[in-house]
C-alpha cells in the first residue's frame, strides 16, 4: 500500500510499483505537449532538501515539480560531518514549520530520510540515502526496461559493480524482484555486500557467468577513492575485469540493453563507445526520470495528511 | 537502626542454594534470620506474598559519566537508576573525563558515591593511561584507592604487547582485567552487525569476527600470564564457544552478557533507531541463542547492563554519527526475566547471574542472604506489567530501545544495608 | 503493469447504513439500455451535423473512461450519415480536477491521446454523465493546454442536472433527474466498456 512517504522500494508491493509506473507513463504524455505543465499541484510547495549535492537528481525533481505547477524550493544545508551545529532533525523541524507539501531528501548517511519522515508532518520522498535506497532511480530504471522490453516478468537483470556502496543496486534489486525478474550481481568479492543472497539475488565474481543470458545489464558508478587499493587494487584492474565494453557484452543476450545511473566514469564502468550508443539507454533513463518523478509527486505530495496516513 | 521483616516471599538465595517461601529478618543493616516462619513483633513488616526476595543485584558494567559528562548521567542519578532497577552495587567504567586512570579520580568517584548514591559504587580503573592502550596505569595505587578491576572499556587495547603486560601486571595486584573485545581494524566504520540487516540498511557492518579475534587473542594471553580475564558484553556465538573451550582448558576467564544481547537482535535497528546502536552491536538470532545458552550453562557467568547514557541531542542524529550505547539499569530485571519465562533459566539461576556471580568476579561480598551479610535485598514482582517511559525514570538519559514498551517484571523494593532506598510506590528514598 | 483497459475507478463509496425510506443500498435500475444508447447517439449525430452545417473541422474528444466508447460510436454514426471522417481524441481530466487536495488517495490517471492539433477546430467533448459541470470545466482547461480551438461543444449521454458551475450541455442523450445519493454509471459487459452498454442508477443508501 502506498503510504505517506516514499522511503524505499523495499516498502512497496507489486501493485504499488505498477501503479507508480502506470502513472509515470501517463505523465510522459504531458511532456510531449506544447504546454508541458498541468495545474495539479498549483499552490503546493515542494522542498528539495539535499544534504549531499546532486545536480541531476535535484534538477529532475525540480522540473517534475514545476511541470505539476508546484512551487519548488531548493534547500541545501552545508552539512559535512564537521559542522554539526544544527542537527538534521532540527533542520527538518524548521522546514516543517514552513508547512511544505512534500520534502525530497538526499543524504549521504543511510536512514536519514526515515528519521526526518518520523519527525515531519509532510510526506518525505527519499532521493537517495547512503548505501540504502534510491527509490526514484530504481523506478525510472524499471520504467525504462518495461518500455524497452515490453515486460519485466521473466527478464534476467545483471547489476555490475560496487554493489556494496550502492543504493541504486539495492532499490533495483527490490524493484526487479518484486516485478518478477531474476537479478544477479557481479563484482569483486570486496564489493559484494555480506549476505546479499538473502535479498534473493545470485552473486558472481565472474562477469562472464553473470552476463550469461542477461536481458538487461546495469553498470553501477564506482567512486574513484574506492579504486585505490582499499577495495580494488587499481582502476586498471577494475576496468579490465568489470568494465563493460562491446566484447564483454557478447556474453549477454544479443538484444541486451545497457543501463547506468550516471554520471558515467568513461573507460572505467563503461567503454566510451558503449556510454553513448545503443544498446545503452542512458539518456532514456534520464528522460524517464522527469515523468517518473512527476508520478511520484502526484501520488505522494500535497495529499491531506490525515487521509494519506491511513493509506 | 530498626528491624524489618520481609514476610512470606519466595526467597531466592543462590549462595545457600535456597529457593523457598520464607521470612527474612533484617536487624542493624544485616540479615538476622531467614526462616520459614519468623514471629517478630516490633519489626516493620513488609508483605512479600507472591513476590521474590533476593540479594540485591550487582552490576559489573555501568557508565556513570562522572566526572566530565554529567549532562548524560552522574553518580547521583546513576545510583538512583540502579536502585530503581534492583541494583544495590554497581561497578562503573573508567571512560570518564578525565578517565579514571589515577587514584585521585578513583577517590573522587568514591567520595561522590558516598554522598550521593543510594547504591554502592565500585570504580573500575583504566588499564592504560588515558585509555590510550599504550602506558599501564598505577594499578597498585589505584587499587589502594578503592578500585576493584581494570578496563579500557569502550576501547580495545589493540597492541598485543601492551595487553600482555597489563595481564601480567594484574596478577601481582590480583584484580580482574575486563576487556572490550573488538578489533577496531575489522570493525572499521561498522555501526550495525554485519549480515543481512546491514545489507538491507545500507549501513557499514561490524562483523562477529571482530569480537572473536580479540577474545581469542586475550584468552591466549590469559593462558600465558595466568591472569584473571573478564570478557565484557559477549555478543557472538563464536566468542561463547571460544570461552567455553578456554574454561575447559582451565584458563582463568569469566564473562558477562548484557540484557540487550540476550533479547534483541540486529533487526531492532531496522528502523534506524539510534537507541539500538550499541557496541558491540546487536547480533543475529543465532548469536542471541548462543549467548542465552552460554549463560544458562554457566559459560557466561553474569548479566551486566553496560548502562551507557547519552543525551537526546547526541542520539538525534544520523545513525553513523550517533554514539553507541543504551541505558539498561531500570529495565534489566524485566528484560532478562524473559529467560525464565522461556524456561531457559530457573529463577534462582537468574538471581545468581545477577548478584552472586558478579560479586564473586569482583571478589566482593554481596549476592548473599546469609545471616550476618549486609542486608542488600531486592523484592521483585515477576508478574507485574508496567509501561516503561524513560522520561519518568531516574537516569538523566532516555536512550533505551525499550522506551514505550510494556515490560513484565518489576522491582518493588530495594534495600541497601537494611535501609529501604527504593520503593516502587514512593520512588528513591534518600536518608 | 500499465494496462490501458483498467476498469473505470468505480464510484467508491461503499453502501453504508440504511435510512428508513431511502432506496435500499445497492438497488439499481437500468435507465438506458444498449438500444436506447445507440438511438440517442444517432440522434445526437444528426444534431451535431445540423448545428455545425458546412463545418468540416470538427474534433471529437472523449473524456475517459465512459466518453471513449460513446465518442467512437458517435464518430461512426457521423461517418455513416455524412461520410465525414472525424479524428477522435482522448483527454484525461484528472490532473485538472479541483478536488485533488480533498482526497487522501490520488485517483489513477487515464490515457490521453490527442492525435490532432486542436487549433482552429470545433472540439466536441464527449462525456457519459454530466452532473456538476466540474469535469467539463477541467476538460476545457486541459483542452486549452493543447491549443486554441475555434469552439467547444459538449455531448453528455446522461444529464443529471445538479450543476454547480455555469456550464451548458449542447447535446443530451437523456435528462435523468436523480437524487444526490444516487450514482449514475455507464457500464458494459462484465465491468468493461464493451457493448452491450447500459446506464444504471445505483442507490448509495445512507449518507451521500
Amino acid at each position: 500500500m502506498i503510504g505517506r512517504d516514499l522511503l524505499g522500494i523495499e516498502d512497496l508491493d507489486r501493485a504499488d510499483l505498477e501503479r507508480i509506473l502506470e502513472t509515470a507513463e501517463r505523465m510522459q504524455e504531458v511532456g510531449t505537449r506544447e504546454v508541458k505543465k498541468v495545474p495539479t499541484l498549483r499552490g503546493r510547495t515542494i522542498v528539495n532538501l539535499f544534504f549531499e549535492p546532486s545536480t541531476r537528481t535535484r534538477t529532475s525533481f525540480e522540473i517534475a515539480g514545476k511541470r505539476l505547477s508546484a512551487d519548488v524550493v531548493n534547500f541545501s544545508p552545508t552539512s559535512s560531518s564537521l559542522t554539526k551545529d544544527e542537527s538534521i532533525l532540527d533542520t527538518a523541524r524548521t522546514l516543517d514549520a514552513m508547512a511544505p507539501d512534500a520534502v525530497v531528501v538526499r543524504h549521504k548517511v543511510a536512514g536519514v530520510p526515515k528519521r526526518i519522515a518520523d519527525a515531519l508532518a509532510a510526506p518525505v520522498i527519499n532521493a537517495g540515502d547512503g548505501a540504502h535506497e534510491h527509490p526514484t532511480q530504481a523506478l525510472l530504471d524499471l520504467l525504462t526496461v518495461y518500455q524497452e522490453k515490453g515486460r519485466i516478468d521473466g527478464l534476467s537483470v545483471t547489476i555490475v559493480g560496487d554493489v556494496l556502496h550502492s543504493r541504486v543496486a539495492r532499490s533495483n534489486i527490490y524493484g526487479f524482484l518484486k516485478l518478477g525478474a531474476e537479478v544477479r550481481v557481479a563484482a569483486p568479492p570486496t564489493l559484494i555486500p555480506p549476505a546479499i543472497e538473502t535479498l534473493g539475488v545470485k552473486a558472481f565474481t565472474s562477469l562472464r557467468e553473470a552476463l550469461d543470458g542477461a536481458d538487461v545489464v546495469m553498470a553501477l558508478r564506482i567512486q574513484r577513492e574506492r579504486l585505490d587499493g582499499a577495495y580494488v587494487p587499481s582502476i586498471r584492474e577494475y576496468s579490465a575485469t568489470f568494465g563493460l565494453d562491446r566484447t564483454k557484452l557478447r556474453f549477454a543476450k544479443d538484444d541486451a540493453i545497457v543501463m547506468h545511473p550516471g554520471p558515467v566514469n568513461r573507460g572505467v564502468e563503461l567503454s566510451h563507445d558503449l556510454a553513448d550508443h545503443r544498446p545503452s539507454v542512458i539518456l532514456d533513463q534520464v528522460r524517464n526520470g522527469v515523468a517518473l518523478r512527476m508520478a511520484v509527486l502526484y501520488l505522494f505530495a500535497g495529499r491531506p495528511v490525515a487521509a494519506a496516513q491511513e493509506g | 537502626m530498626g528491624r524489618i521483616l520481609i514476610r512470606r516471599g519466595r526467597v531466592l538465595d543462590a549462595s545457600s542454594n535456597r529457593d523457598e517461601k520464607a521470612d527474612v529478618l533484617i536487624e542493624d543493616g544485616r540479615i538476622a534470620a531467614v526462616e520459614p516462619s519468623l514471629d517478630t513483633s516490633g519489626a516493620e513488616a513488609i508483605d512479600a506474598g507472591g513476590l521474590w526476595v533476593a540479594p540485591g543485584f550487582v552490576d559489573l558494567h555501568a557508565h556513570l559519566r562522572e566526572p566530565g559528562q554529567e549532562y548524560k548521567e552522574d553518580i547521583a542519578s546513576g545510583g538512583r537508576a540502579a536502585v530503581a532497577g534492583g541494583f544495590t552495587t554497581l561497578a562503573c567504567m573508567a571512560n570518564t573525563h578525565p578517565a579514571n586512570d589515577d587514584p585521585a579520580v578513583t577517590d573522587y568517584i568514591l567520595d561522590r558515591a558516598r554522598q550521593d548514591s543510594p547504591a554502592r559504587v565500585l570504580p573500575i580503573a583504566a588499564a592504560t593511561k588515558g585509555l590510550e592502550g599504550a602506558v599501564m596505569t598505577e594499578m597498585s595505587a589505584i587499587l589502594r584507592a578503592g578500585a576493584v578491576a581494570f578496563s579500557d572499556d569502550g576501547k580495545t587495547i589493540m597492541d598485543s604487547g601492551v595487553m600482555r603486560r597489563v595481564l601480567e601486571y594484574s596478577c601481582m595486584v590480583d584484580a580482574p582485567v575486563i576487556v572490550h573485545a573488538e578489533d577496531c581494524t575489522l570493525v572499521g566504520h561498522g555501526v550495525v552487525n554485519e549480515g543481512p540487516v546491514s545489507t538491507r540498511l545500507g549501513l557499514p557492518g561490524n562483523p562477529a569476527v571482530a569480537e572473536a579475534v580479540h577474545v581469542a587473542r586475550d584468552l591466549l594471553l590469559a593462558q600465558l600470564t595466568g591472569a584473571h580475564l573478564h570478557v565484557a558484553h559477549v555478543s557472538t556465538a563464536i566468542a561463547v564457544e571460544l570461552i567455553r573451550r578456554a574454561r575447559e582448558q582451565g584458563i582463568h576467564v569469566t564473562a558477562e552478557v548484557t540484557p540487550h544481547h540476550l533479547t534483541l537482535t540486529d533487526e531492532a535497528t531496522l528502523g534506524y533507531d539510534t537507541n539500538a546502536k550499541v557496541a558491540p552491536p546487536l547480533r543475529s538470532a543465532a548469536d542471541v541463542r548462543a549467548c542465552r545458552k552460554g549463560l544458562a550453562e554457566g559459560v557466561i557467568d553474569a548479566i551486566a547492563t553496560d548502562h551507557a547514557p547519552h543525551a537526546v541531542h547526541e542520539k538525534d542524529v544520523e545513525f553513523t554519527a550517533a554514539p553507541s550505547g543504551l541505558i539498561g539499569l531500570e529495565t534489566a530485571f524485566a528484560v532478562v526475566l524473559d529467560l525464565v519465562r522461556a524456561g531457559e533459566l530457573q529463577p534462582l539461576e537468574l538471581m545468581q547471574r545477577m548478584s552472586a556471580n558478579p560479586a564473586r568476579i569482583l571478589r566482593r561480598a554481596g549476592g548473599s542472604l546469609a545471616v550476618g551479610a549486609p542486608a542488600d535485598v531486592v523484592v521483585l514482582d515477576p508478574q507485574k506489567e508496567w509501561l516503561y517511559d524513560p522520561a519518568k525514570g531516574f537516569s538523566k538519559s532516555r536512550n533505551s530501545p525499550w522506551a514505550g514498551r510494556t515490560l513484565v517484571g518489576q522491582v518493588k523494593l530495594t534495600l541497601v544495608d537494611g535501609r529501604v532506598v527504593y520503593d516502587v510506590a514512593r520512588g528513591v528514598l534518600l536518608p | 503493469m500499465p494496462n490501458p483497459h483498467t476498469p473505470p475507478s468505480s464510484p467508491t463509496e461503499r453502501p453504508t447504513a440504511q435510512r428508513p425510506g431511502a432506496p435500499r443500498s445497492g438497488d439499481e435500475r437500468v435507465v438506458l439500455d444498449d438500444t436506447a444508447i445507440r438511438r440517442a447517439l444517432v440522434r445526437i449525430a444528426h444534431e451535431v451535423l445540423e448545428r455545425n452545417e458546412g463545418q468540416d473541422r470538427l474534433y471529437l474528444v472523449a473524456i475517459p473512461n465512459g466518453g471513449v466508447p460513446l465518442a467512437r460510436q458517435l464518430a461512426e454514426n457521423l461517418r455513416s450519415i455524412s461520410g465525414l471522417e472525424l479524428p477522435v481524441g482522448i483527454l484525461d481530466t484528472t490532473l485538472y480536477r479541483d478536488d485533488l487536495t480533498l482526497r487522501g488517495e490520488r485517483p489513477p490517471l487515464r490515457r490521453t491521446e490527442m492525435p490532432s492539433a486542436v487549433d482552429g477546430r470545433i472540439v466536441i467533448l464527449v462525456d457519459d454523465v454530466a452532473n456538476t459541470g466540474r469535469t467539463i470545466r477541467a476538460a476545457m482547461d486541459a483542452l486549452m493546454d493543447f491549443g486554441r480551438p475555434s469552439g467547444v461543444q459538449v455531448v453528455a449521454l446522461v444529464d443529471r442536472g445538479h450543476r454547480e458551475l455555469p456550464i451548458r450541455i449542447d447535446y443530451v442523450g437523456k435528462n435523468i433527474p436523480t437524487h444526490a445519493r444516487e450514482l449514475v454509471i455507464l457500464r458494459g459487459r462484465n465491468g468493461s466498456l464493451e457493448p452491450p452498454l447500459e446506464v444504471v442508477v445505483v442507490s448509495k443508501g445512507g449518507d451521500a
